[in-house]
This record gives structure tokens, sequence and C-alpha cells, in this order.
């Protein structure tokens, strides 16, 4: 495929804010991962950001004042991101630039704080509760254009945890049909009572710290983050950017609606198209940064499919031990992560791991290491079966 | 952007399919805004028919017609699913959960809650590996999904299913974001311009803001406030009487332009 420029880029989650303190984090083997004291809920870790509860939206956003766009505003800030799609903005002109988020959940936690205060006589919720600004999904991808002045399409894609690495994909259609020069593709996802317990219902919550590839493991850790990224079609501007956007694969299931198929195979297809239209082969790819969600059946399917598409040749590691499972906004964190790792030649091994699940065949590493990167592979699985994986190379 | 629409689909008070549609379609006077639920998803295998809920029955309902009448496998082709509510019951229920104590969050309604809901369930009815994705627009979600469908169709230089819907939300939020009519419809947009369809679509994207046509029928008018579904009421109109024309569909930051043009030759029927 005609490949793209990531041109900037930024990621907030529990290993803290921006792209430095994500790669010490990442380097210090650092986790962001701490005991759940959210929503009435104190089982299991989870990955929060500090600093939403003070963070105050620019007064002409401030209709869409709730958590999950909170945390989008606060990004928006971090690595000059806002100036780099200014700079972009003044080039292509605002209504050339498209704006596509994923969010599986938005800002519904306004909505259970509304609940909580809701009138049981008449059931009606608070006079305050604007549902068109926080809960809607709509209201992030609003609010990203809003801040940033732009005027193309916007979209919201909501593919439960695989939304913000399918906002790619939709992204690249997007340019490649000549809708516009340039997107702000992201993701951003908050923490809230629904997902809280909603995977403790599945009983998918880990007791402890997540321990993705562990024989021991026992769920997910929950997270929030959020990340963005500026895609451009190559040459159109001066200057090299961060990394390439060469290839992408998106599959579905078509199996369950909340679990994995054990065959693997959307996710076997996923990982092959992906490859096809970066025009690589198996061994190209130095390092792949796995679903990994820390679920028994998550990381035994993807064990299974990485295996059957790569064999034991490609180091393949998990990064939800630092961030939680940031779910919608995985996407885009773990691509801003990915990218870290090209730039700066290290692979982040598996945190928490004490054994390998010995079942396992595809080369899962729990040591960081030093080694220069050319591609780079992500994967993001999620409920209903969707799929997609995507690959970067170095700029 | 060029597609054709190789065939269409609704659902919707008055509208129950394609087939028995395209007279009121023609003539909107002729609507008499009967209601008729959705028909079972009969595609899918009985534990997860019993676990879809009603938005996934309309939406399953719109796409299976579409395929049939296009004459595409459904387990093949790619699919995009546009709504602003969601599943708004199945969001109400846990909602009530978390805030009634010692109530449990059902992991089925979790499950179920995820935006993609239909777009699973419609991939776990044929088996397919296609991609499917859902994506969400509030009260443009109809222009929007259109945009990226198409767009998806000419970049991959393959068909795609797009299938948009909206069902009113029970409970406290369908007092705020209220939604009149369960409303669905469902197109198939191929990029070959040689397809055999219904019209062949140029679209572009203009950045003015537009409310967009609103359809001339007043019980047209009605729908298409009531449900961002609905806003396809103008396209399926013009659809079905073979008009050529410009339809002007709301598309936030802006609009779409759809300049409409018969196909010659008509599908096979």
């Amino acid at each position: 495929m005609t490949p793209l420029v990531v041109t900037a880029g930024t990621a907030l989650s529990a290993i803290g804010p921006g792209l430095d303190a994500t790669r010490q984090a990442l380097l210090a083997r650092r986790s962001g991962l701490q005991p759940c004291d959210f929503a009435g809920v104190s089982s299991g870790y989870a990955g929060r950001v500090a600093g939403v509860e003070t963070h105050v939206l620019p007064a002409s956003l401030r209709i869409f004042d709730c958590r999950n766009n909170r945390l989008a505003d606060m990004a928006l800030r971090l690595d000059g991101f806002a100036d780099h799609v200014a700079q972009a903005r003044a080039f292509y002109g605002p209504t050339r630039m498209a704006v596509v988020m994923g969010t599986s959940t938005s800002g519904i936690l306004t909505t259970e704080n509304a609940y909580a205060r809701r009138d049981v006589a008449h059931g009606t919720l608070p006079a305050d509760f604007d549902q068109e600004h926080t809960q809607d999904l709509f209201s992030l991808p609003r609010l990203v254009a809003g801040a940033l002045g732009l005027g193309g399409p916007v979209l919201s894609v909501s593919n439960a945890c695989a939304s913000s690495s399918r906002a790619f994909v939709d992204a690249w259609h997007m340019i490649e049909a000549g809708l516009c020069d340039a997107v702000v593709v992201g993701g951003v996802d908050s923490l809230c009572g629904m997902t809280l317990r909603g995977f403790a219902a599945l009983g998918l919550i880990a007791a402890g710290p997540t321990r993705p590839c562990d024989v021991a493991r026992d769920g997910i850790s929950v997270g929030e983050g959020a990340g963005f990224v500026l895609l451009e079609r190559p040459h159109a501007r001066v200057g090299t950017g961060l990394a390439r956007f060469l290839g992408f694969g998106a599959s579905s299931d078509g199996h369950h609606m909340s679990s994995p198929d054990p065959a693997g195979r959307g996710a076997i297809a996923a990982m092959r198209h992906a490859l096809a239209r970066a025009r690589l082969s198996a061994a190209d790819i130095d390092y792949i940064n796995l679903h990994g969600t820390g679920s028994q059946a998550n990381d035994a399917m993807e064990d299974m499919a990485v295996y059957s598409v790569f064999g034991d040749g490609v180091p393949c590691s998990s990064t939800k031990g630092w961030t939680g499972h940031t779910l919608g906004a995985s996407g885009t964190v773990e691509a801003i992560i990915s990218i870290l790792c090209l730039q700066h030649g290290f692979l982040p091994g598996c945190l928490n791991v004490g054994q390998v699940d010995p079942g396992f065949r595809a080369r899962v590493v729990t040591t960081n290491a030093a080694a220069p990167l050319r591609h780079v592979l992500s994967n993001a699985f999620g409920f209903g079966g969707t799929n997609c994986s995507l690959v970067f190379g170095v700029a | 952007m060029r597609v054709v629409v190789r065939s269409a689909s609704v659902w919707g008070p008055g509208l129950p399919g394609w087939a028995r549609s395209v007279a009121v379609l023609r003539d909107p006077s002729l609507w008499d805004g009967t209601v008729v639920a959705a028909p079972s998803a009969t595609a899918l295998p009985p534990n997860e028919r019993r676990r879809a809920g009603p938005v996934t029955r309309l939406a399953l309902a719109v796409a299976q017609e579409a395929c049939a009448l296009a004459r595409v496998e459904p387990s093949e082709i790619a699919a995009l699913f546009s709504s602003a509510n969601g599943d708004g019951g199945v969001i109400d229920a846990i909602l009530n959960a978390l805030c009634t104590p010692g109530a449990d969050v059902s992991p089925t309604q979790f499950h179920n809650s995820v935006h993609n809901a239909p777009a699973g369930y419609w991939t776990i009815s044929h088996g397919s590996i296609a991609p499917a994705t859902a994506v969400s627009g509030f009260d443009w979600s109809f222009g929007q999904g259109l945009l990226k469908a198409a767009a998806e169709a000419v970049a991959e230089a393959h068909p795609v299913l797009f299938v948009a819907y909206d069902l009113p939300i029970p409970g406290p939020i369908g007092m705020v974001r209220v939604t009149q009519e369960a409303f669905a419809c469902a197109f198939v947009l191929d990029p070959d311009p040689e397809a055999p369809g219904l019209a062949t679509l140029s679209m572009t994207y203009d950045a003015t803001t537009s409310e967009g046509d609103a359809p001339d029928s007043a019980a047209f008018r009605q729908l298409a406030r009531g449900n961002p579904a609905a806003c396809g009421l103008n396209l399926l109109s013009a659809l079905a009487r073979r008009d050529e024309g410009c339809i002007r569909v709301a598309c936030f930051n802006g609009q779409l332009k759809i300049e409409v043009s018969p196909c010659l030759t008509a599908p096979q029927s």
C-alpha cells in the first residue's frame, strides 16, 4: 500500500505524560499499575492517569467536560502535538484535515454519575446531564476537531479494544480515497464503573498487576489513556517524521462475542494481510507488540496465531504490564510505544512474568534488550471478534 | 468518489424491507406508518440469536436483505455499521445495575454493550473473517458512515456493505437523547463502475455546514428528524424512483453532496 508518515505523536497513560516519560518508564521497567480504587471498585489493579481530576478544558470547549475528554485535551498539549497539527493545518488548510478517533466507552462515567443522582420516582437524570457532549461516542472527535481547529471529515470508531488500531485503517482509507491530505488519528478511553465491573463480571480482572504471557496469568488490569498521531502522505512536507505507517490488516473472528477464536483464524489473517500490504515477509519484522491482555484465552490464542505466522524467530511482548489495558486507546498508545522502540532501538520485555507459559511457542521476551529495529507489528483484538494489526517502519 | 449502489434495504415504520417499500419510497403519500418488528436473525446460531437484542436484529435484517439483493456472499464482504446510540437498552440496564446496591453487571449485557456488537453478530452469523467495523456520528451517523464506507470501497477497490441503524433508548438516557422510531437502512457499495446496480453515486465532502436536504414528504421529514439512520430516506427514495439529481446529507463538520445517476441496466431481481 501507499505508506503514510507519522509526522507527530504523543501518548498519555499511567506510566506518564508524553513520549519521554513513556520511554523512560519502559526502559526502567516501571509499571503504572496501582491497586484499583475507582468508581467503588477496590479489587484488582488499574492504570490510572494522574491529574485528570484537576484538569480544566479551555473555555470554548467546556461543554465537552468529562473524564474522557479531559484525557484527550491533556494529551493534545503534550510533545507539541497541537503545534505540529497547527503547522500542518497552515499547509493543507483546515478542511483538508480529518479526525478519526477510537473509543470504546467515551464519557460514560458522566452518565454513571448522573444515574447515581437520578430522580428514581420520575426516572429522570439531573438537568445538568449533557449526553451529546460527554457519553456520546462522537463527542471525542468533535472535541479534538474543535481543539485543533480542523474542518475536514470527523469519525468516531468504536470497535471495542481494537478501536484506535482500526482508526489507522479508516484514516488510510480517507487519505487514499482523496477525502483529505492528513488525519489526526487517536484513541482515548477512561476508567469507569462499566468496564471495571463488566470485566469483573466476566471473571477477567487479575487479582494483582496483570502478567501477560505468564503461566499463572489471571486476567487484565484496566487502564486509561490517550494517544494521538498525525498521518500524512510521504514527502508532502519537509521533515522525516517519527516513523512510517507501512501496512495494516483488519479482520473478524466470526466466532464469539467475547471469547477469541482458539484457532486464531481472524488474528492470523490480520497479521498476514498487514505483512502483505507492507510488502514485507515475516522475517522482516523485528518486534511484535502483542495485544497481550493477560487473559488466559487471549494470550494463548495470540501466541498460537503469532507462531503460525512468524514461527519462533521474532521477539514479542505485551506492554500492558506497564499501562494496563487502555481498551479503545490501546491501539494508539501501543502504536506510540512501537514507534518509540523503532526510534530508540529497544525491546520492552513483558513485565511481571515469573515463568512464560510453557505451552507458548512464539518468542516471548521478558527482559528489556537493546536492538536496532526496522519494522514493528502491533496487534489489537476486541470483543465482537474484531482484529487489527498495524506495521510501522523506521522513518 | 464514485460508487455503484448495487442494492438497498430499509426497515422502519411503514417500510418493512426494500421489496415491500419501493412503492412507498416512490410515493410517500402511500406511507401508513405501520410498525413491523424486524425479523429474527435466523442466520445466527440459536445461542447467539438468544443473546442478540433488538438493535442487532434490526441491523442484521437490512444487512441480510442488501446482500441478498446484490447477490454478494455475506461472509466475503467488508462491512461498516454506523449508529449514534448503539444498544441503548443494554447500556441503560448496565447503568441501572451500577447504581443498584448488590446488583451485578450481566456478563452477556457487558459484551453486548460494545458498539460493534451488531458487526460482531453479523460476522458470527456467516462465520466471516472479513473486516467489519462500527462507527458513530451522533445525528450525522448516516452521512459520516456513508462517506467512510464509500472511501473504503474506493481505497480498497472492493465492495462494502454499509449499514445505518438506530433504536430509541429506553430509560433515563432516552429522555435526554430522544430517538423516535426504530429505523435502519443498508447499501452494497461497489467501486467497479461496471457493476450492475440501482445507481451510481458521485460523492464529495464539502466543509460548509449544512443540515442536509429534508425530505419533501412531511412523514419522511419527521422520520428523518427522529432517527439518524432515517437521514438516508432521500437517497432511498431517489434509488427507488430511479431519479437523477443531487442530494445533500449533513456530515460533520460539513455536508456530503451526492450526485445520483441511475444505472442503465437494473440488477436482476
